[in-house]
């Protein structure tokens, strides 16, 4: 059988399809099969009080993104910048902003 | 019915060999669209699984922070604190908090040095991350030195290395005993880093943290409710660098289309001429555009998701990587759970394949509709 365009297409389309539909089921499976750990996980965050999750060791205010406050990254001198490149990843928490961002 | 659908095959059979006609140009077409679908999809799958990471472990965090400030500096919290926020209606119990960070000036690495409520370590040893044994190569038993706020050095004997399944949360820690902890930073005994609150009811966070705010003007509470919000917004599309890679991606995605919908190429309008000439409908012509619109957006999306979940959930976001990590020398090596919320995948869909393929429909109706002897000229 002469194989037509339409088909290659379509058969690329639909592999394509089927590898997304299995990745988002395995997605499903997985995070199912996660529960336990992150409930250890929460255990332990719980256990140790522990408020932030470990993403940038770099500087203070962003290893703990929810105590941050507003002076921490220019703590260097009153001109100085921010510099960290962490710090211009992420945004202030909103609690921050909300709190001080008026006056500021 | 099965002609309808043998007419459809014919046309994508014609729109293929056309896409194909023109291969250097339509393949980096399709390159370019993949590559903008795989930056917006794999920013999209990686802070959306951060948020619900975050959300999930935690959730039994402290339920109220209280810190002092003076002048925008964190100080010490005295004692004294927890005794009379202690007596406010609601608080069940305050526990003073020891913890801080010490900087290795060797591996140039920060940690965070931490005294847990329970089991504490005995004096003289220390539980620590899996960054921080990866960082020494140290295992359970061997002994690490950091500088104490005098410059001499205290060594520890490491009691036990945290789980790496929670590297997430600890991988910088380090955990040790109340008295080592005021031996080798010099806090007063009358203080502490904060205070951790435990209250009755949620619904009185507000309340107590207003009544802590009264009593010491110089405090600082942060509830829970805050602390859990803070990784929905700073990992929102709206904040730091997510939004510059979302704006340039969208503007390659408006100027991608601009070209489009701006016009056909001469070779294009003479083709549709053609076509028109040997007797195919406009509706034929719009059909066929919309086909080569449809695969051209299809393909980029299905191609350019698939390649976006491969990068974050299998190869730990690698090209991410030397932005994450900035210059933290201690970095987790985390695999993400591949939380995916179909909603943004839904809206990523609509955005990427109805707009351009839009825009490839409207110019061909235009050109399909002049006389096919005025096109041909």
């Amino acid at each position: 059988m002469l194989l037509r365009s339409s088909n290659i297409y379509l058969g690329a389309t639909a592999l394509l399809i089927m590898v997304l539909g299995g990745l988002f089921l395995y997605s499903t499976w997985t995070v199912q099969s996660s529960r336990p750990v992150f409930a250890r996980n929460a255990a332990l965050a719980g256990q140790l009080e522990l408020t932030d999750l470990c993403l940038f060791t770099e500087a203070s205010y962003t290893r703990h993104l929810s105590l941050t406050d507003l002076s921490t990254p220019f703590q260097d001198l009153p001109m100085s910048l921010e510099h960290f490149p962490s710090g211009s990843l992420v945004g202030p928490p909103p609690h921050l902003v909300r709190t001080y961002g008026k006056s500021d | 019915m099965a002609n309808l659908i043998e007419r459809q095959r014919y046309i994508l059979d014609y729109t293929v060999s056309a896409l194909l006609r023109r291969k250097g140009k339509n393949s980096s077409l399709l390159l370019v669209y993949t590559l903008i679908v795989f930056v917006l999809s794999s920013v999209i799958f990686f802070t959306h699984a951060l948020k619900k990471e975050a959300e999930l472990v935690l959730k039994d965090g402290p339920e109220i922070v209280v810190q002092r400030t003076m002048t925008g500096r964190n100080q010490p919290v005295p004692l004294a604190w927890a005794e009379s926020i202690r007596k406010i209606s609601g608080v069940m119990a305050v526990r003073p908090r020891l913890w801080g960070y010490v900087y290795d000036t060797l591996l140039k690495a920060n940690f965070t040095l931490m005294v847990p409520a329970e089991n504490q370590p005995e004096q003289g040893s220390i539980d620590v991350g899996s960054g921080v044994a990866r960082a020494y190569g140290a295992s359970t038993g061997d002994m690490i030195a950091f500088a104490g706020h005098d410059g001499e050095h205290r060594i520890f004997t490491v009691r036990n290395i945290i789980d790496s399944e929670s590297q997430l949360l600890t991988s910088d820690l380090v955990l040790l005993s109340e008295l080592d902890y005021r031996d080798f930073s010099g806090i007063a005994a009358g203080q502490a880093s904060d205070l951790v609150l435990r209250v009755r009811n949620p619904k009185e966070y507000s309340t107590v943290a207003k009544k802590i705010t009264r009593m010491y003007p110089d405090s600082r509470p942060i509830v829970r409710t805050e602390i859990q919000r803070t990784y929905d917004a700073v990992f929102s599309w709206r904040s730091g660098l997510i939004v510059l890679i979302f704006s340039a991606s969208a503007l390659a995605f408006v100027i991608f289309a601009w070209d489009k919908a701006s016009g056909l190429s001469a070779e294009e309008r003479r083709e549709i001429g053609i076509l028109k000439a040997v007797g195919w409908e406009t509706s034929d012509v719009m059909l066929m555009k919309f086909w080569e619109g449809v695969a051209v957006s299809l393909t980029a999306f299905l191609a350019g998701t698939v390649l976006a979940y491969a990068h974050v959930f299998f190869a730990s976001s690698a090209l991410f990587m030397p932005v994450l990590k900035g210059w933290s020398t201690l970095y987790p090596s985390f695999r993400l759970t591949p939380f995916v919320d179909f909603g943004q995948v839904a809206t990523l869909f609509l955005f990427s394949v109805v707009p351009y393929t839009i825009t490839t429909v409207i110019p061909a109706w235009r050109a399909a509709t002049i006389d096919p002897d005025a096109v041909m000229r």
